[in-house]
């Protein structure tokens, strides 16, 4: 327990010293790494902890980044401001969607949610609603500011960014270990079981799901204030199979895992920019070997530990 | 009344093609309950190598058009069905006894890697299938005139499925074939070698998508490294509309599914042809999940 307290203060350390140490280019790299990492962590509720096969994540990370790209640039309201009304957005999008196919099977749901997540590229690329500007999407979304100060740079963005992961991370940890997160580990470990100890399997479900909705839609409203400019090829299918893979390489259902997951997969192509017409291919293959040799996940969750009370042991209660 | 019948040979024609596509995944989920990913791929494997071969060997001058696509669809064929076989011995046949997920994962990492690859080998680009080989004339079949290129595909597709079909229902092999479908445990009880009859549905179905694969190139006249996807994604919803794990389900949802967005494209709208095959993919498991054909209840605890 002491040793993991200490790789993750200094873990910690470096990402909130790393700025100072790295280039701008390195930064924007980080940056990325951050919001895949954060986008991840919001799946992690779905994939992770509810166990839900759900590969349709870009979808909702797509209506936030939309909702707020689309309000910004017509109404001009602040686009930090953005982030509730981008949240709210993509869980309601996530609720009504999610409502009727909650239900479904395993390898169903995925198929269901790859469905879902083409549909909306498709819809923003045929320009819904004459709101999203087609296959070029909007482009003129102004940079937030905090406190009156304007975030421009990638190294402002940065903190910006794990600045929401931290934030993010807090959450779930109190998440994971509230009545709601043990309920979603029964869930995952055995349905019939949970739902024969008194758990609304299907409502704590969409629960999660519409959590991780909300926090991927958070999140595309920081991506678009980052970029300035969106356009449906960001929220592809491969982003979904990229955050799917991210959860299940790292670990799913763990934190730590799923912030390692997200460097190795973002982070370190990087470093083989030369070789990039290989990566995908390394991916590819890296990920049928992990399948077969460590299918948990490179950091699996730990075990999780209760105290029992003291008027509960041996005897029960008197 | 023209327009709607055009877009219905051209359905039927494409609706072969996802019924050939939707037989390997509906094989695959019967016997091993995996949705193999990686089919998609198999089809695209099949278009590139169709046009390598066609290229390198010059066929079509040789023997011509028709004993030349007969040769190169059989040559496919068996090359897509050993890669299908490599492919189940290297990234299934660990995961037997692994929980479902990860099988999933790695039929998605093997997806990616067979996509990639093609992308390596050949080139990101649009590749072209000679626009000569096969004849442009069309039929006219009740006043309407139909390319002869459609006839004969839905024909190949109809001829391979009923092939498959006979095989299935009529054979030892596709006895065994059945009975591992239905329970693996009594199947290896009864002295069927599951093993053999898994490797050998992979090479079926790749065979079928390969062969798909190769149509494809010959009707549209260009391939893509990524069409696979979408194809299969199409495939996939076909079985589902039939009845996953269900053969002639395969077949007809294909088929129907071909007509559905054939006429959905001609009097909906064209931008959304992909959208409306996800929305009846969607709709089939909300409404049926166990889709037009299929009987077996899949939910198992």
């Amino acid at each position: 327990m002491k040793n993991t307290t200490i790789i993750f203060g200094i873990s910690a350390l470096a990402i909130a010293c790393a700025p100072f140490a790295l280039n701008t280019y390195w930064v924007d790299v980080l940056n990325n790494v951050g919001l895949y990492a954060i986008l991840a962590l919001s799946l992690n509720i779905i994939l992770g902890h509810a166990g839900l096969f759900h590969m349709g994540h870009a979808a909702f990370y797509a209506i936030g980044a939309y909702t707020a790209a689309i309000l910004n640039t017509t109404y001009g309201v602040p686009i930090l401001w953005l982030m509730p009304v981008a949240g709210v957005l993509a869980g309601l999008f996530a609720l009504v969607v999610a409502r009727p196919i909650i239900h479904l099977r395993g390898d169903y749901l995925l198929i269901v949610t790859i469905g879902i997540v083409e549909i909306v590229r498709i819809a923003l690329i045929n320009n819904v609603f004459d709101l999203t500007g087609g296959a070029n999407g909007i482009f003129g979304i102004s940079r937030p500011s905090v406190f009156g100060f304007k975030i421009t740079k990638p190294q402002h963005f940065y903190y910006l960014i794990w600045g929401f992961a931290a934030a993010t991370i807090f959450l779930l940890l109190r998440l994971e270990h509230s009545r709601f997160g043990r309920a979603l580990l029964y869930i995952k470990e055995d349905e019939v079981a949970a739902g024969g100890s008194g758990i609304n399997v299907p409502q704590l479900k969409l629960i999660a799901f519409v959590i991780g909705a909300v926090w991927a839609g958070m999140t595309g409203t920081i991506y678009a204030a980052k970029m300035t400019i969106i356009a449906p090829e960001s929220f592809s299918f491969a982003e979904s199979v990229v955050l799917f893979t991210i959860v299940i390489l790292g670990g799913s259902g763990s934190i730590p895992g799923v912030i390692l997951g997200a460097f190795l997969l973002v982070g370190l192509p990087e470093l083989f920019r030369g070789l990039a017409e290989y990566r995908m291919m390394v991916f590819g293959a890296a990920m049928v070997l992990m399948m077969i040799f460590r299918n948990q996940g490179l950091v699996p969750p730990a075990p999780k530990h209760y105290a029992i009370k003291p008027d509960l042991r041996a005897g029960g209660a008197q | 009344m023209e327009e709607f019948f055009q877009q219905l040979t051209n359905g039927l024609a494409v609706g072969g093609i996802y019924a050939l596509i939707a037989l390997g995944y509906t094989m695959v989920y019967g016997v091993m309950k995996l949705i193999n990913f990686a089919h998609g791929d198999l089809f695209t494997i099949g278009a590139y190598l169709g046009l390598t071969l066609l290229l390198s060997f010059g066929l079509f001058d040789k023997i011509g058009p028709l004993a030349a696509v007969g040769v190169l669809a059989i040559m496919v064929m068996i090359l897509v069905a050993i890669i299908g076989a490599l492919l189940e011995r290297v990234a299934y046949k660990p995961l037997r006894r692994s929980p479902r997920l990860t099988a999933v994962v790695s039929a998605l990492g093997a997806s990616i890697f067979f996509q990639n690859t093609i992308m390596a080998i050949y080139s990101p680009k649009f590749l072209v299938y000679p626009h000569d080989i096969l004849p442009k004339m069309a039929v006219n079949i009740l006043g309407l005139d139909v390319p002869i290129i459609r006839i004969l595909m839905f024909l190949t597709s109809l001829a391979l499925m009923a092939a498959l079909y006979f095989f299935i229902q009529k054979t030892k092999i596709g006895t065994a074939i059945r009975a591992a479908a239905i329970d693996q445990g009594a199947a290896k009880l009864m002295g069927i070698n599951v093993d053999r009859v898994i490797m050998l549905v992979f090479c079926i179905g790749p065979a079928l998508g390969g062969a798909a694969g190769l149509m494809v190139g010959l009707y549209y006249g260009q391939v893509n490294f990524s069409m696979g996807w979408m194809y299969g994604l199409k495939a996939f919803t076909a079985a589902i509309l039939g009845g996953i794990g269900n053969i002639p389900g395969a077949m007809v949802g294909g088929l129907l599914l071909g007509v559905i967005e054939a006429l959905g494209a001609a009097y909906i709208s064209i931008a959304w042809k992909d959208a409306i095959a996800f929305c009846v993919l969607i709709l089939i498991l909300i409404v049926r999940p166990t889709g037009l054909l299929g009987e077996r209840v899949a939910e198992k605890v």
